[in-house]
C-alpha cells in the first residue's frame, strides 16, 4: 500500500532531480480565477475541474493544472530563456464512477526558449525517461504540427481551414467537417441560399421573426455569405484529403512514419519544415542516448487530451497496469503562450509526472 | 424493514402517478387530514413517502428511498454517471417535456448543431466572448454539446423564465424544457433540428445504493409482479 508519505518523498525526489538540472521551484495558487481557465477551455472544464464561488472575487477553480498559472507567471515576469519546475496537488472532478484519483500530486518542468525548440523537446523528454527508465514504462510519442502543417495546406478557402483547425482536438466533428469539404456530405441550406440569392440576405432575415439578442443582423448576414462561398467552394481534391488520412492514422516506429511522412510530402508538399522538425526531433534524441529506433510514434497522439498541445508530444504508459492513467505526459504548447501573453508569445515545452504512479509501480516491482 | 417509495408530494404530477399504480392493481391513497403530506400504499411492506419531485434523485442516490417517481431529465441530470446509481424501472407515459436547444427565429442561417457551431465560433470572433446559453440543465446540455463537438459556448444559469433570457440580452440561446413549444414560439424562438437532448417523462426509478435485504427485495417483486413491469438481471 502506497501512502501519502511515499508519494510526497517521491514528489520530493523528482522536485530536487529537476532542480539539479537547472529548473527554477515556483508555486500557484491553489485557487485560480475561473474565467482564464473557461476561456481557455470552454465550458468542458467545468465538467472536470472544480467551481466554487468567492463571495468577492467570484468564480475560482481548484487548480486543474500547473501549466496555464506557470504560462502566466512567465508571461508577466519571466526572463528568457527559463526552466522551471513545480510539485503540488492538482484537483480534477470525476464525473464517471471510476478509480480515477479526483487529488493528486504532480511534479512538473517546463522549458520556455527561443533558441533551439527541437532541441529543448528532446531535452525534456529524454530527461523524463531518464527519471522514469526504471520503471519499464511504454513511451508513447506525436508531433500535432504535422496535422496543423497538413490542414494549412490543403487547398481550399481559409475559411474551411479555420473551422477544421479549430476541431483538431475534437476528432469526430473534424471527421465531419472533412467529409463535407471533402464532397462526401449533401449541400447544406440549399433553400436558404436560394431565396438569400433570389430575395437578399435582408428580405430573409426580416421575414422570419424579430431581431432579438445580441447575435446581430450583420452576424448573420456574414454568416450567409460565408455559406453562400463555401457552396460555391470546391471539394478538397481527393488525394489531399487521402494524404490527410494518412497522417491522421499513421502510427509507427519512428524511423518508419518519418519514412511515410516522407512519401506524404510528396501530396502536401507544405508540411515538410514539420516532418524536417521530427526528423532533427529524433536525431537530437538519439544524441542523448534514446533508442529511436522502437520509439512509437502516433500523428494523432493527443489529439483527445486537453487542447493546448500544439507540437511535439508524449506519454509514459505502464503497459501491465491499462487500468492506470499515464505516468507522465507532456508537449509543445507554443500557441498557449500568446494566447496567455497578451500579443508575445515564446516557444514552450514540458511535462507532469505523477508522483504517486511512480511510487505504486516501484512499490509493485519490489 | 420496509420498503420506501419516494412519490411527489403534490398537483398533477401527484394525482396521475396514484392513478397510475391504482390502474394497475396497486392502490395509494393519502392518509390523514388533507395538508398532511401522508399516504399509504395497498401492499405489504411498503412505506409511501411524498416528498418535491426534485428532491428524489438525491434521495435515491443516498438510498434513502428504494424507489421513487420523478421525471428522467431531473435524474439524468442531478446524478453524475446515474445508470450506476438508478435503474430505470418504468415510464409511466405522463409528464412528458423535452428539453430542447432553441435559439432566435431570426437566425435563419442556423437549422443544426453544427450551425450553430459556427455560429458560435463567429460570434466568440466577433463579440470577444462565447456565444451564452441560458439552461438550469447544466449537465444535460454539456454532455450533449460536448458529444456533438460543438465548442465555443458557454452556459448562463437561468432557473426560470429562461425563453425570456435572449430578448433581455443575457443568453444568445437557450436550452430548455417545452411539452408544445408553445412558450419559446412566443419569445421568437425555433428549435434546432437536431437539438433534442432528452425526451423526459415522469419515471419509476430504483435506487441502486438503498439497502437491499431479504424484505425489500421481497416487497420489490411482488410489486413488479403487479405492476406488470420487469426487473434489471443485476438486481
Amino acid at each position: 500500500m502506497t501512502t501519502k508519505a511515499d508519494i510526497r518523498t517521491e514528489a520530493a525526489r523528482l522536485f530536487a532531480r529537476f532542480q539539479a538540472e537547472g529548473a527554477v521551484p515556483v508555486e500557484a495558487d491553489i485557487l485560480q480565477p475561473a474565467d482564464t481557465l473557461l476561456d481557455l477551455y470552454g465550458e468542458d472544464i467545468r465538467a472536470r475541474a472544480y467551481v466554487t464561488r468567492d463571495p468577492l472575487r467570484g468564480e475560482r477553480m481548484l487548480r486543474p493544472d500547473f501549466t496555464v498559472p506557470v504560462v502566466q507567471m512567465h508571461m508577466d515576469s519571466g526572463a528568457e530563456p527559463a526552466r522551471y519546475t513545480y510539485m503540488g496537488e492538482v484537483f480534477r472532478k470525476q464525473e464517471e464512477v471510476s478509480e480515477r484519483a479526483s487529488e493528486y500530486l504532480q511534479v512538473g518542468y517546463e522549458v520556455f526558449d527561443r533558441a533551439n525548440p527541437v532541441a529543448a523537446d528532446a531535452e525534456v523528454f529524454a530527461l523524463f525517461a531518464d527519471v522514469l527508465a526504471p520503471l519499464g514504462l511504454r513511451a508513447a510519442t506525436g508531433d500535432l504540427g504535422v496535422i496543423l502543417a497538413a490542414v494549412r495546406a490543403l487547398s481550399t478557402t481559409e475559411r474551411r481551414k479555420a473551422a477544421l483547425l479549430r476541431h483538431v482536438w475534437r476528432p469526430r466533428r473534424f471527421r465531419a467537417l472533412l467529409d463535407r469539404f471533402g464532397g462526401g456530405a449533401p449541400a447544406r441550406h440549399a433553400g436558404l441560399l436560394a431565396a438569400v440569392t433570389r430575395d437578399g440576405a435582408d428580405a430573409v432575415i426580416d421575414a422570419a421573426g424579430p431581431a432579438i439578442g445580441l447575435r446581430s443582423r450583420t452576424d448573420i448576414a456574414a454568416r450567409l455569405t460565408a455559406l453562400q462561398e463555401d457552396a460555391a467552394t470546391p471539394p478538397i481534391p481527393e488525394a489531399e484529403v487521402a494524404a490527410l488520412e494518412d497522417i491522421l492514422t499513421l502510427r509507427d516506429t519512428s524511423p518508419a512514419a518519418l519514412e511515410r511522412l516522407r512519401d506524404t510530402a510528396v501530396d502536401l508538399p507544405a508540411i515538410a519544415p514539420s516532418v524536417d522538425r521530427i526528423e532533427a526531433r529524433l536525431d537530437a534524441l538519439a544524441a542523448r542516448g534514446i533508442d529511436v529506433e522502437t520509439l512509437d510514434f502516433e500523428a494523432s497522439y493527443g489529439r483527445t487530451t486537453l487542447e493546448y498541445y500544439d507540437g511535439f508530444v508524449f506519454g509514459f504508459y505502464a503497459e501491465a497496469r491499462p487500468d492506470l492513467p499515464p505516468v507522465a505526459t507532456g508537449g509543445r504548447y507554443d500557441a498557449l503562450t500568446s494566447v496567455l501573453g497578451q500579443g508575445r508569445s515564446i516557444p514552450a515545452v514540458g511535462g507532469v509526472i505523477r508522483p504517486g504512479l511512480v511510487a505504486a509501480l516501484a512499490e509493485g516491482a519490489r | 424493514m420496509t420498503l420506501r417509495l419516494g412519490l411527489p408530494s403534490k398537483g398533477r404530477l401527484m394525482e396521475k402517478t396514484f392513478d397510475w399504480f391504482g390502474d394497475r392493481g396497486l392502490a395509494l391513497s393519502r392518509t390523514g387530514s388533507d395538508r398532511e403530506y401522508a399516504a399509504a400504499a395497498d401492499a405489504d411492506g411498503v412505506q409511501v413517502v411524498l416528498l418535491s419531485a426534485s428532491e428524489v434523485p438525491r434521495e435515491l442516490a443516498a438510498g434513502r428511498i428504494h424507489l421513487g417517481v420523478t421525471g428522467s431529465d431531473l435524474v439524468r441530470e442531478g446524478l453524475a454517471d446515474w445508470t450506476t446509481q438508478a435503474d430505470d424501472l418504468a415510464g409511466l407515459g405522463f409528464g412528458f417535456a423535452d428539453l430542447v436547444i432553441a435559439v432566435p427565429k431570426g437566425w435563419v442561417d442556423v437549422e443544426t448543431l453544427d450551425d450553430l457551431d459556427a455560429a458560435a465560433a463567429a460570434f466568440r470572433a466577433a463579440h470577444g466572448f462565447r456565444l451564452r446559453i441560458a439552461t438550469k440543465y447544466h449537465r444535460l446540455v454539456r454532455e450533449f454539446l460536448r458529444e456533438a463537438g460543438v465548442a465555443d459556448y458557454q452556459l448562463v444559469d437561468s432557473q426560470g423564465a429562461t425563453e425570456g433570457t435572449v430578448k433581455n440580452e443575457t443568453a444568445e440561446a437557450v436550452a430548455d424544457i417545452t411539452s408544445t413549444g408553445e412558450t419559446l414560439r412566443a419569445n421568437h424562438l425555433k428549435l434546432l433540428s437536431d437539438g433534442l437532448i432528452h425526451r423526459s417523462q415522469a419515471t419509476l426509478f430504483r435506487s441502486r445504493g438503498a439497502r437491499w435485504g431479504d424484505a425489500e427485495k421481497a416487497a420489490l417483486v411482488g410489486m413488479a409482479g403487479r405492476l406488470g413491469i420487469g426487473l434489471p438481471d443485476h438486481f
